[in-house]
């Protein structure tokens, strides 16, 4: 068995004295895992940092097998990532996020474009927020649960959707959700794509969009403890508001 | 390891050492054998000495023969300087270089999520607490140019922040590097910490 793929590292770790394995995201293979023969070597290790941009050719003898990859690195993301504290939260939820929801070998073709644009945008403080909460939403859908925001789950309306019903993940209007208001959680304008995007609607659309991460994808994953990544990532949001 | 001799179990426990295998570790056997009284002897002494005394300093994370490290007790390094390094590798390589005169902290690794090494795992608490009573003026964050590196460098910074002085390393090109042979990411890195000649 054997291909060769373009794809961007999600996490590096030690295997014995001088490999390593690397999980990996690629546009035709999806997540993958593979080892490196002197992936600890002074030579490769710099180079498979989480975000690297990687070719990869992958061999194993037989399908099922871990397999080896040969790696060239096309770009690393390490300076853009330690540009700023909101840079490297965001690369470390990214790779996280995408660790702990995508299944492997299953390809995602269209995830995986909008991911290496996200991770190029790194170190633009100013776009970044907004283009993670993007992905954030393209990744939910990807997944299964994806929000529906276009009208009212109980009326129908397309007006005054302030609401997201915690249990279908679809917009409520305000006369929609009447005395169930407190149960439902909140749909700032920047998730159905309207007005300027402030950094604090951002931050609360983010608050919605990990709800959906925490009670229907990890529950749907056997309950796997979300990255911390994303909290660190959250919580540097905030203070940068 | 039954039934061998006292020389297999020891090739055997070579062989588990960084750098050696099997083949290495019964060459490394063999010399010692043949240096019975300049090597074997010593280095047999010395090891049974190490694994008695050797223990982490309960106040840095350094590797001494007391409670407490002979750096972490040396007055002279009491200079309000704390220098906070991943592994006690790193902390021997600052000391060989002999240009940092104040006192260590050892953390013992970098947070990682996929490893589940999280703040209480490594010595952070103990570091705020080192801050707070030893008359710190700066922490210096000697952390590796990795990912992980610099989220536990930037986690750090988030817990000692306000009222000490934090820096870290520079990055860029290593003495002696060629331009050439150097990766993107350092050129980018030494081409924004440029300065004047």
């Amino acid at each position: 068995m054997e291909w060769s793929d373009h794809g961007f590292l999600l996490s590096s770790r030690r295997h014995g004295e001088t490999s390593a394995i690397i999980d990996v995201f690629t546009q035709e293979h999806g997540r993958h895992a593979g080892v490196v023969r002197g992936g600890t070597s002074r030579k490769i290790a710099p180079i498979l940092q989480p975000g690297a941009q990687l070719a990869l050719n992958w061999r194993a003898r037989l399908e099922d097998h871990i397999g080896s990859f040969q790696v060239e690195p096309l770009r690393s993301r390490a300076v853009a990532a330690f540009s700023g504290r909101l840079a490297l939260a965001g690369l470390n939820t990214v790779t996280g996020l995408l660790s702990f929801c995508l299944p492997e070998r299953e390809p995602h073709a269209a995830l995986y474009i909008r991911s290496e644009q996200l991770l190029d945008l790194l170190g633009q403080d100013d776009l970044w927020p907004l283009a993670y909460l993007r992905w954030e939403l393209a990744l939910l859908e990807e997944l299964g649960f994806g929000l529906d925001l276009t009208e009212c789950a109980a009326t129908g309306a397309t007006q005054e959707l302030i609401y997201i019903s915690p249990k279908s993940g679809r917009a409520v209007s305000r006369r929609g959700a009447g005395e169930w208001a407190d149960r439902m959680l909140p749909l700032p304008p920047v998730l159905r794509g309207h007005g300027d995007a402030p950094d604090d609607e951002i931050a609360l659309a983010l608050r919605t969009t990990g709800y959906f991460f925490e009670n229907r994808v990890a529950p749907a994953l056997g309950n796997k403890p979300m990255p911390e990544a994303r909290a660190r990532f959250l919580d540097t949001l905030s203070r940068t508001l | 390891m039954r039934n061998a001799s006292p020389i297999d179990i020891l090739i055997e426990l070579m062989a588990k050492l960084p750098g050696l295998g099997p083949r290495s570790a019964r060459r490394a056997v063999l010399h010692l054998i043949r240096k019975r009284a300049l090597l074997l002897i010593p280095l047999a002494d010395a090891i049974r000495e190490v694994a008695e005394t050797a223990r982490e300093c309960l106040n840095c994370g350094n590797v001494g023969t007391s409670e407490i490290c002979e750096i972490c007790d040396d007055e002279k390094r009491a200079i309000g300087e704390i220098c906070v390094v991943e592994d006690v590798a790193d902390l021997w390589a600052m000391e060989r270089a002999n240009v940092f005169k104040g006192r260590y902290h050892v953390l013992g690794g970098t947070l990682s999520a996929l490893d589940s090494v999280g703040p209480e795992e490594l010595r952070i608490p103990r570091l705020v607490d080192r801050v707070a009573t030893e008359n710190i003026t700066e922490v210096i964050l000697a952390l590796n140019a990795t990912i992980d590196g610099q989220t536990t460098a930037h986690y750090i910074a988030d817990q000692l922040h306000g009222g000490v002085r934090l820096t870290s390393l520079a990055q860029g090109v290593p003495i002696g590097g060629e331009l050439d042979y150097l990766d993107d990411g350092t050129i980018s890195a030494a081409l924004r910490a440029r300065k004047e000649v």
